[in-house]
């Protein structure tokens, strides 16, 4: 299928143009963050815990920093967080599963074991464990985040792989004498973009829930700056007095991680020919 | 012989992303009762959708032009009901395809896909639905009919689901039977021997069979009637004789000229420049005529009317017209 | 074995080929095969699905490994070469594929896809030169020199099998597996495929090992004829015995199952009919592979296999009956 049917497939499909749409309003609005005249971090006691006004459009939290603008800080932290995760997860699982399907026998079989063995690990526990001993700061949290699910990758490209590697051109460039490491890069990684999209897709809304689980129990990124996380559980305490603290953080997890999921299945259905066709 | 199946005017067009794909374009045809017709073509003439509207499949994004019409023992079929169709495709007409494996249920065994069709339409007990599935799958040649009806599709061997397929369809007795590249998909000694039963089974039972296929020498010595189709048109039609051996229309000359064979020697082959026209803009003249060694200023400008030569022998071509 | 080695491009001697399925079945694709193929000459083989043609055609260029057996070109032992020396004889070696929408790169302009030979053994020297190269190839094998911008999607079938044709010639070979090239065109582009060939053979001095089951369009391009049947060579001859003498009872039976476009032909033609379905190749029958579906099998063909023997000049056949049935 060529890109301009690929194109009119995406944009005649509402779910998808309606969740580009609103991520692309998360991101750009945590881009801006810094236009709020506000300082995310600024404790102004005088004015905690404010309703809803026309000075601070979602109110204040218990130390008098504006909720909005912390919102949108606290998304640039998470979105930062997701996307840095999911790179690393997508270039290490995009280099095992390719290693492994290509080279299939042994090398294939350790590799999936190990895939398998960090699969089974209860991730979260892990990290938490982990991250006791190391320096809490957002590159060990990408890090950590990331050495659980580059797995799911891997097995999706190595799965793939293991079909590339069969086909027709692949054997082509082999009869003609193209190097092994040429082949991977030239016929199967190009051919592999569809299965790393999605799993991209995937593995960053992932990424946000589990940094926000983390900020959440307190291991996340460290205060005072701002995560959907951290908002969240800051917010418990008055949760009956002033929902709105935990309803903003909330609902931006939840819309963000969802349109990803959403953007994630439908890229699916465009990009696998079985399903189109 | 009378007409069992007319067809007039059947113009089918696909609403694709590349646009609109006009896979039949307004063709007229009959088919004789008792007597097999094959039609003849290569991929993308339309034969499969032809064969696909006389048994009303033709599904979204496809569609039957209004002025469509075709009678099958002078009831326009395209005016059915859903009922009717039904009752059509089980007793008037039924189809085998190209691949038996996705045209049979994996999961079902062969005596109920058999018997499955039996009890739909007929009100018999289950015992002697069962006992026609013996009959049926004998009939096709199918050794030990009674043990293979309790197996499934995968213990078949690709020639053995063909056979079922074939068996399927004519349960019921249908009086027309559509065998779309029927043996296509199939090695050539195999082929052989399912040709050779199904040509009994049509001697036996005087039944009706279209056959759809690119391969012209299946269709040597099983039809009596040849129609030749070409990006969308029938461009010529007549009898096994007629076409083998007085080819009118270009296309059908050249394409008995560039299958080698095996009883002859010959040095090249004759080839067929070019490819078939793009079918989402099909040419306003002669869809050949790009392709022809023998073109006229006319041919590219406008179709010819269908001609005459002798009787049953019609062409669609500019050099036939005014010949005789 | 057969003779003299100079002649000989290609010599293959007990070429087998195993896979293993499941846990403790081996599928016998190829099994004990012999023969040879001279210097320019066009070897069809054919057979029906499962009889190991293509697997021999890859095997034989080392695109496989064997399994036992020995296939040397020019002198040289293709399994054994390794590393550069294996990569340099995939310039002289090449093959074309069956399907032409799976042999190539979706995700590759077509100019890339010829360019990858010649970019693999350094044949030109700058990305001009390339480019000037991949240009003669496309007009070679019958296309536009402009087409190499273009995505293979924008192709049909025989568009696409020219492609893979050019590709091949990149890197100027001597000798070149055609692997059905044409089972999956259209009978008007298959003649224009078979044609292009010929032509090709003909400019470069080309050597064709060429696997088909049209044993028509076989017998039209090749000189000599290989028939298989269950990994095992019945009949090796010329096209013109092959076709007017035959002897092995498969390939009898073959050629009477081909039906030919010519109603009075096909009608006086007398079909030998074999008994029963091809086998499978993990289990085949004892003795003569054909020897279950054979009507002139005897107790001999069960118990023994029969060996490839020569009958008359460039004519061998594996059949222990051959004698008694013609």
């Amino acid at each position: 299928m060529d890109k301009k049917a690929m194109k009119k497939l995406f944009f005649s499909n509402k779910m998808t143009v309606v969740c580009t749409i609103l991520l692309m309003v998360i991101i750009l609005a945590s881009l801006l963050a810094p236009l709020s005249p506000y300082d995310p971090d600024a404790v102004n006691v005088a004015e905690k815990l404010e309703e809803v006004s026309k000075t601070h459009i979602l109110g204040t939290d218990e130390l008098g920093r504006d909720t909005f603008t912390r919102a949108l800080y606290g998304g640039r932290v998470s979105l930062m967080v997701g996307f840095a995760a999911m790179c690393v997860a997508v270039v290490i699982g995009t280099l095992i599963g390719t290693f492994s399907g290509f080279k299939g026998g042994k090398v294939d079989m350790v590799c999936m074991r190990v895939v398998d063995v960090f699969l089974s690990v209860p991730s979260l526990l892990f990290i938490i464990v982990v991250y006791s001993f190391m320096p809490r700061n957002m590159v060990t949290l990408v890090f950590m985040l990331a050495s659980f699910s580059w797995t799911r990758v891997a097995r999706v490209v190595r799965a793939q792989t293991l079909t590339l590697k069969e086909r027709d051109f692949v054997l082509a460039a082999n009869a003609l004498g193209v190097r092994q490491k040429t082949i991977i890069w030239r016929h199967i990684i190009p051919n592999l973009m569809p299965q790393i999209i999605v799993a991209a897709s995937l593995s960053i809304a992932n990424a946000i829930l589990d940094e926000s689980a983390l900020s959440f129990l307190g291991y996340g990124v460290q205060l005072p700056m701002a995560s959907w996380g951290s908002m969240l559980q800051s917010a418990q305490q008055y949760i009956l007095h002033n929902p709105i603290l935990a309803v903003v953080p909330g609902t931006m997890i939840l819309v963000t991680v969802l349109c990803f999921n959403v953007l994630g299945d439908m890229l699916q259905q465009i990009l696998d020919p079985k399903l189109v066709k | 012989m009378d007409a069992i199946l007319k067809v007039e005017n059947l113009s089918v067009l696909f609403r694709t992303y590349a646009g609109e794909v006009q896979a039949v374009r307004n063709i007229s045809f009959e088919i004789e009762e008792g007597n097999v017709t094959a039609i003849v073509g290569e991929s993308g003439c339309g034969k499969s959708v032809t064969s696909k509207s006389i048994m009303g499949l033709i599904n979204k994004p496809g569609i039957v032009s209004k002025e469509s019409k075709i009678f099958f023992r002078d009831e326009n079929i395209l005016e059915y009901t859903e009922k009717q169709w039904e009752n059509y495709r089980g007793q008037g007409c039924s189809m085998v395809f190209q691949d038996a494996l996705t045209a049979l249920n994996p999961t079902m065994n062969i005596g109920k896909q058999i018997t499955e069709k039996i009890l739909v339409h007929k009100k018999v007990p289950k015992k002697e639905a069962w006992q026609e599935g013996i009959r049926m799958l004998e009939l096709v040649g199918i050794p030990n009919a009674a043990m293979r009806m309790k197996q499934y599709p995968h213990e078949f061997s690709g020639g053995m689901r063909q056979r079922v397929m074939i068996a399927i369809a004519l349960t019921l007795n249908p009086k027309l039977l559509i065998a779309d590249e029927p043996t296509t998909a199939l090695d050539v000694t195999i082929q052989a021997d399912i040709l050779e039963m199904m040509k009994d089974i049509q001697k036996t039972h005087g039944m009706t069979i279209i056959l759809i296929t690119h391969d012209l020498g299946i269709v040597a010595n099983f039809a009596q009637n040849i129609i030749v189709m070409y990006a969308g048109k029938v461009v010529e039609e007549g009898s096994s004789e007629d076409i083998f051996y007085h080819p009118a229309h270009p296309y059908t000359e050249a394409l008995l000229r560039a299958v080698p064979r095996l009883d002859v020697s010959e040095e090249t082959l004759e080839t067929i420049e070019g490819a078939p026209p793009n079918m989402a803009k099909p040419p306003t003249g002669c869809p050949f005529a790009a392709r022809c060694k023998k073109k006229l200023p006319v041919c590219e400008q406008t179709f010819p009317e269908r001609v005459e030569l002798t009787k049953g022998h019609e062409v669609c071509c500019w050099l036939q017209k005014g010949d005789r | 074995m057969m003779t003299d080695k100079d002649r000989n491009l290609l010599e293959v001697s007990g070429l087998k080929k195993y896979f293993k399925v499941g846990k403790k079945k081996t599928l016998k694709a190829v099994d004990e095969v012999s023969f040879y193929i001279r210097k320019g000459e066009t070897l069809g083989v054919v057979g029906e699905s499962g009889c190991g043609k293509t697997t021999c055609g890859r095997t034989c260029i080392g695109l496989y490994e064997k399994t036992d057996g020995q296939v040397l070109y020019r002198g040289e032992d293709v399994h054994q070469m390794k590393g550069e020396k294996r990569r340099q004889f995939t310039k002289q070696a090449q093959i074309i594929f069956q399907d032409p929408y799976a042999s190539l790169d979706p995700k590759m302009k077509v100019s890339e896809i010829i360019a990858e030979g010649i970019r693999a053994h350094e044949l030109a020297g700058s990305e001009e030169e390339i480019k000037k190269r991949v240009g003669e190839l496309l007009v070679t094998v019958g296309l536009d020199a402009s087409y190499g911008t273009r995505y293979v999607h924008e192709f049909s079938g025989g568009q696409r099998q020219r492609i893979g044709i050019a590709r091949a010639l990149a890197v100027e070979p001597e000798f070149i597996v055609c692997d059905e090239p044409i089972s999956a065109l259209d009978v008007s582009i298959q003649a224009q495929i078979v044609n292009l060939l010929e032509k090709l053979k003909k400019e470069k001095g080309l050597t064709y090992m060429f696997i088909a089951h049209d044993l028509s369009m076989v017998k039209h391009i090749s000189d000599r004829v290989m028939v298989m049947y269950l990994g095992k060579i019945m009949e090796i001859t010329t096209s013109e015995n092959l076709y007017n003498k035959p002897e092995h009872p498969y390939t009898k039976a073959l050629l009477s199952a081909i039906p030919i476009p010519d109603p009075h032909v096909e009608e006086k033609k007398v079909r030998i009919r074999m008994a029963g379905e091809i086998p499978s190749p993990i289990n085949p029958p004892s003795g003569c592979r054909f020897q279950n579906r054979c009507p002139y099998a005897v107790e001999k063909c069960r118990l023994e296999e029969p060996p490839l023997v020569q009958m008359e000049v460039e004519h061998f056949v594996s059949c222990h009956r051959c004698g008694d049935i013609s």
